[in-house]
């Protein structure tokens, strides 16, 4: 019996299982406050919420696994939200390349985060932190300090809102592609291998012969890309982009893949784990809304949880 | 003749700090339209000295190779606790005080015992226990408001003997009723040794344990006196998010300024707060120079990035390119 | 009676056995030897008695009393001091902090700075380490005067039993002599001390008397001096020991060298360094630890920056910035290095994983892994150096030493690399691994390989290698070749004695 348990969790990430676990608690928790939480509409409206965290998280889970933190998330979404609504309403010919330029914006801020990490060895907590001010400072700048009034394309709208396939939301779908890739990528690709081992020790890597400073600089051009592209789809959900729509989603995005069992020190974690870290933290302020508890008691509730949940599996060894 | 030289190196961030402190303010009087006066000083001192002491808070933390994202929550929770409780007869404005100073050093008493028993990093605790702090200063504070006592709210934001800014007394006071004797204590330099090698300290016999745990409580306690400042400055309390997180940022852009290493073991509480006032003082300039202010979040911005880069020439020197990798 | 008896005490990691059932008698005002292959449970054993882990079993009796300690600071406080082999110094603290640092001088409960220093440099005068400022800081040293520091520092605290595990492996000749006579002088007033080490020659001239560990076992205690070196070796091996090195190949001298250094010279570490390696032959570095061997491996593979001089690969200069250009098909070199734990393998990803680190290109097609190609690579790597491992695909970190360095080196194999730097390859690996690794090397150079390896093993060197360099302070002193390379003959060009005797 114990053989086979160890078997099982040799198998499978405590982690994950247990974030899983958590997550049919919380469906569970939700139905008995609203018969409506099980329905396959409401479950369908959360899957969509969490496709945008989804894509977003996606990038901070490749600059987690190298053992970096990406700090720019907030403003990198506005600049993709703002950017792509902004070319949107240059005409047909801008509407076409909208979303390919707020994801190319984001690119480019990602580099800059790269190159100065692994090319000027900053530290990523504090460059990214500089990066986020400066593309906060150029979008005040380009809105004259205003909200921003350009209106996302139709495109935009599209596939943030839409059902390619009847009542399967767009969203959904381009999370799935994304994961898809993602999953391929980390699993089967000399990228990926290369990502787990600088994470896990990138001296190593160094001396293996990879050309560790272009992968982590490329790592940060995917977050930004993925950012960007998170804010692109939340400005097609709400028709126009916002100032500071980007600030709900950091610590969020850091959470997902901490709570999927991804080590906030890299090297270790795997896409299904943040899969499940997206969904159950969008759960989970999907039930405290449902409760209709008030916003300092969401907060409070949201803080206990993650913490409760990292004392279960996230736990550092003991030195002794 | 050789002493001063190590005390000198090993100051060197803080020093530096200061450097770059003085130099802003220095083009900031020159070119206000009221000069070097008090007024000027008076006003640059109370919105420095806000951010000097989440830095302070910040520097604790880091020295031990942590980091505390939910400094600026601790900053807001307090000032909102003290627009509740800062008020009355000067007894219950007493014991006001020292319940908000001691709701902060709880706060950061619970980060430290959270990241030393329950072993979580420090950067993912924090983020969570940020998110409670917050709630509870929305909790006390749906809307802005409550009162604080003004006396003693001018006292500690006026001025003294005509001229010299009371907060800046104060900061000078915490100095060196609270960092310094932490500094020289066996716990102050076990925290240095934690951030420099734990694994070293823990063979060494060190208090691993007590220093990490008085580290994050004074940083709490500091966040704490910030947030006091903030309630004498606004005479209100608010729960504003924004506000909240923007000073956990700046207050690690400014540890950086000042020299602290984001890897722990080194720089100093002090070398942090030339950081901050720095770091305002940059703001301070747009205006000065007649600036558009919409393009100061702009200019904040890539004065930070450029300050943040010059220890990349550092790396000219690096011979060996392993020393990349820690 | 003893000062500390140890009896039947065990310590197990996991499913390893580190120690098992293990006794020992220490007395005062005498030096005791610790003998045994790395895995014996030497370390564990030193651990156990510091305070450093607790043990599964077993007691310890101090003075006739039972103790058991539940921190290093416990065992300091009871007078056993160890020193370590990774050092327990804090880089970014001052050497005066690092030597006081536990109960230092106080004065209004904040530390006491001018007392800590006097006390500093009362240790380090003691530790004859006069030259080193108490104020620098321990990060700025290099390795030797740290070393000089953990010595002071462990001397300060007024032990009754001091513990050196391995802690003259950095220092120079002179510190070596200054640091016997300080642990003499105090062994005259009654100082126990234990001594671990695998230089023979250090025992000899220290220890009253030695004790084997094998597999984490005692296997016995004797006077120092009653026993015949390769009769101590058979103890720790547990078997008959002869030196099974496999012969040397002869080399075709004719033949363009797959290596050719040029001048080659690095800050002050390396001065003007020229030699050449055919494909074939396996040429050693010897001379002290520190004299810039490391560092020429270092620069050949493209680690170092600012290198003057030229290296000329199969005929064509080359400029070799990185790791990655040097593995490159155009050039072909591996470096085994010096840390496998830190430099060679990530420990908690799997066998499969960290073997085709270097050779990705090889087992892919446009950045896809091709599973069938890796998995064919991997069998053909397990087998050709016998690779214990249940299954690929679990974490490199639970195989043992000898096989995690098999990983490393077969890593590099899959590449096909044509010269092959190693740096001290054999350390802290069994014997048996040892062999199969000299066979290995033998082969490979066989095939054409050029190899060119540092250690610290005079034994390896000459039975190992067609010719040896002797490095001193950046430089090569003396080249050895075929019958030449003797321990004599070694050792006496690494302390660079023949140059002094010839300017004298």
């Amino acid at each position: 019996m114990i053989a086979a348990v160890q078997k099982f969790s040799k198998r499978f990430d405590p982690a994950v299982v247990t974030a899983f676990g958590c997550i049919i608690l919380l469906l569970l928790v939700g139905s008995i406050y609203s018969r409506n939480f099980l329905s396959p509409e409401y479950l369908l409206q959360q899957l969509k919420v969490a496709s945008f965290l989804g894509v977003i998280a996606t990038g901070m889970m490749f600059v987690i696994l190298v053992g970096q933190i990406d700090l720019s998330l907030p403003w990198v979404v506005t600049v993709g939200a703002m950017m792509s609504s902004a070319l949107a309403s240059y005409g047909t010919a801008g509407a076409i390349f909208a979303i390919p330029f707020g994801i190319f914006c984001g690119v480019l801020i990602g580099l800059l985060n790269g190159f100065g990490v692994a090319y000027l060895r900053i530290p990523s907590m504090i460059i990214t932190l500089a990066t986020n001010a400066v593309a906060q400072g150029l979008m005040v700048v380009y809105t004259g300090g205003f909200s921003p009034q350009d209106s996302a394309s139709p495109a935009m709208r599209y596939i943030a809102t839409g059902s390619i396939i009847p009542s399967v939301p767009n969203a959904l779908i381009c999370w799935i592609i994304i994961g898809s890739i993602t999953v391929f990528v980390l699993t089967r690709t000399t990228f990926g291998r290369s990502v787990y081992a600088i994470g896990n020790r990138e001296r190593a890597a160094y001396l293996s012969g990879l050309n560790t400073r272009r992968i982590v600089m490329l790592v940060f051009a995917i977050s930004g890309g993925a950012a960007a592209f998170g804010g692109v789809l939340l400005a097609g959900y709400a028709s126009k982009a916002a100032q500071s729509m980007g600030d709900a989603y950091l610590l969020p995005a850091i959470a997902a893949v901490v709570l999927g069992g991804t080590s906030i020190l890299g090297g270790r974690g795997s896409y299904l784990g943040t899969v499940a870290g997206v969904l159950l933290i969008t759960l989970l302020q999907s039930i405290l809304s449902v409760m209709q508890m008030p916003e300092f008691g969401r907060q409070i509730v949201y803080g206990i949880v993650i913490v409760l949940m990292l004392l279960l599996y996230g736990r550092e060894k003991r030195l002794r | 003749m050789k002493d001063w030289r190590f005390w000198f190196t090993e100051q060197r961030g803080t020093l530096m700090a200061v450097a770059i402190f003085v130099v802003m303010f220095i083009i900031y009087t020159s070119n206000h339209p009221a000069g070097f006066s008090v007024n000027v000083v008076q006003t640059a001192a109370n919105k420095g000295v806000l951010l000097a002491f989440v830095a302070m808070a910040q520097a604790l933390v880091v020295i031990t190779s942590g980091i505390d994202l939910s400094v600026g929550m601790i900053f807001t929770l307090t000032n909102c606790l003290a627009s509740i409780l800062v008020t009355g007869t000067p007894l219950q404005v007493t014991f006001g005080v020292i319940a908000v100073l001691l709701a902060g050093a709880i706060c950061g008493a619970i980060n430290g015992a959270i990241v030393i028993f329950g072993r979580l990093q420090p950067i993912v605790a924090t983020i969570a226990t940020g998110a409670v702090y917050f709630g509870l200063a929305l909790a006390l504070r749906p809307t802005p408001g409550g009162t604080v006592d003004e006396t003693l709210a001018d006292a500690l934001t006026g001025k003294l003997f005509g001229f010299l800014p009371a907060s800046l007394v104060t900061l000078l006071a915490v100095i060196l009723v609270v960092w310094v004797p932490f500094r020289r204590s066996v716990a102050g330099r076990a925290a240095y040794a934690v951030g420099s090698s734990e694994p070293a300290a823990y063979m060494s016999g060190m208090p691993i344990k007590r220093a990490k745990m008085l580290a994050y409580t004074i940083s709490g306690l500091l966040s704490a006196i910030g947030g006091l400042f903030l309630t004498f400055f606004t005479y209100t309390g608010e729960a504003a998010y924004a506000s909240g997180n923007a000073y956990t940022l700046f207050s690690i852009a400014a540890v950086v300024l000042g020299g602290v290493s984001l890897f722990g073991g080194r720089g100093s509480a002090i070398g942090a707060v030339f950081g901050a006032l720095a770091f305002r003082t940059i703001g301070d300039l747009l205006f000065v120079f007649d600036f558009d202010p919409l393009w100061q979040p702009l200019f904040q911005g890539v004065v930070l990035l450029l300050a943040v880069s010059i220890s990349a020439f550092g790396l000219l020197r690096v011979r060996n390119r392993l020393e990349w990798f820690g | 009676m003893p000062l500390l008896r140890l009896e039947g005490v065990s310590k197990r990691y996991g499913g390893v056995r580190a120690l098992e059932q293990a006794g020992l008698d220490i007395w005062p005002g005498r030096i005791h030897a610790i003998l045994g292959e790395n895995g014996a449970g030497k370390s564990t054993l030193i651990k156990v008695i510091s305070g450093v882990v607790a043990p599964d079993e077993g007691t310890m009796v101090l003075d006739g009393n039972e103790v058991s300690f539940a921190s290093p600071a416990a065992a300091n406080a009871a007078g056993i001091v160890c020193i370590f082999q990774e050092l327990s110094l804090i880089p970014e603290l001052s050497v005066a902090d690092n030597i006081i640092i536990s109960n230092p001088p106080r004065r209004f409960g904040l530390i006491d700075r001018k007392k800590m220093r006097a006390l500093a440099e009362a240790a380090l005068a003691q530790a004859g380490a006069e030259d080193i400022h108490p104020l620098s800081l321990v990060k700025d040293l290099p390795l030797s005067r740290r070393q000089m520091v953990e010595i002071a520092k462990a001397l300060a605290r007024k032990p009754r039993l001091l513990i050196l595990d391995e802690a003259t492996s950095a220092l120079t000749a002179s510190d070596v002599e200054k640091i016997f006579a300080v642990l003499k002088r105090l062994r005259g007033e009654g100082l126990a001390l234990l001594y671990i080490s695998h230089r023979m020659h250090e025992i000899a001239e220290l220890a009253d008397e030695c004790t084997v560990f094998r597999n984490g076992r005692k296997i016995s205690t004797y006077k120092a001096g009653t026993m015949s070196d390769d009769a101590v070796v058979e103890l720790m091996i547990g078997r008959e020991y002869k030196n099974v090195f496999p012969d040397k190949n002869a080399v075709d001298r004719a033949q363009q060298p797959a290596l050719d250094v040029r001048s080659l010279s690095w800050t002050d570490r390396l001065d003007n360094l020229s030699f050449t390696v055919r494909p074939g032959e396996i040429v050693g570095l010897g001379g002290l630890d520190g004299q810039g061997q490391r560092d020429l491996l270092l620069a050949l593979f493209g680690v170092l920056r600012g290198c003057g001089g030229e290296i000329v690969v199969n005929g064509k200069p080359r400029r070799i910035d990185s790791p990655q250009t040097a593995k490159s098909k155009n050039i072909g070199m591996a470096l085994i290095p010096e840390d496998r734990k830190t430099e060679g393998l990530m420990l908690p990803m799997t066998v499969r994983e960290n073997l085709s680190l270097a050779s990705m290109p090889r087992i892919s097609n446009m950045g896809v892994i091709n599973r069938s190609a890796e998995q064919g690579m991997l069998d053909k790597m397990i087998e050709l150096l016998a690779i214990k491992t249940a299954s690929p695909d679990i974490p490199v970190g639970a195989l043992s030493g000898g096989n995690q360095q098999k990983v490393v080196i077969a890593k590099w194999l899959m590449n096909e690399p044509r010269i092959i730097l190693l740096n001290d390859p054999t350390r802290g690996i069994d014997v048996g691994t040892k062999q199969e690794i000299y066979r290995l090397l033998h082969r490979l150079a066989a095939q054409g390989a050029a190899i060119v390896f540092y250690s610290t093993d005079y034994d390896e060197l000459i039975g190992c290698c067609n010719r040896v360099l002797v490095m001193y302070d950046g430089k090569i002193i003396r080249e050895l070749a075929h019958d030449e390379i003797t321990e004599h003959a070694l050792i006496a060009s690494a302390l660079n004695l023949e140059t002094r005797e010839a300017a004298q």
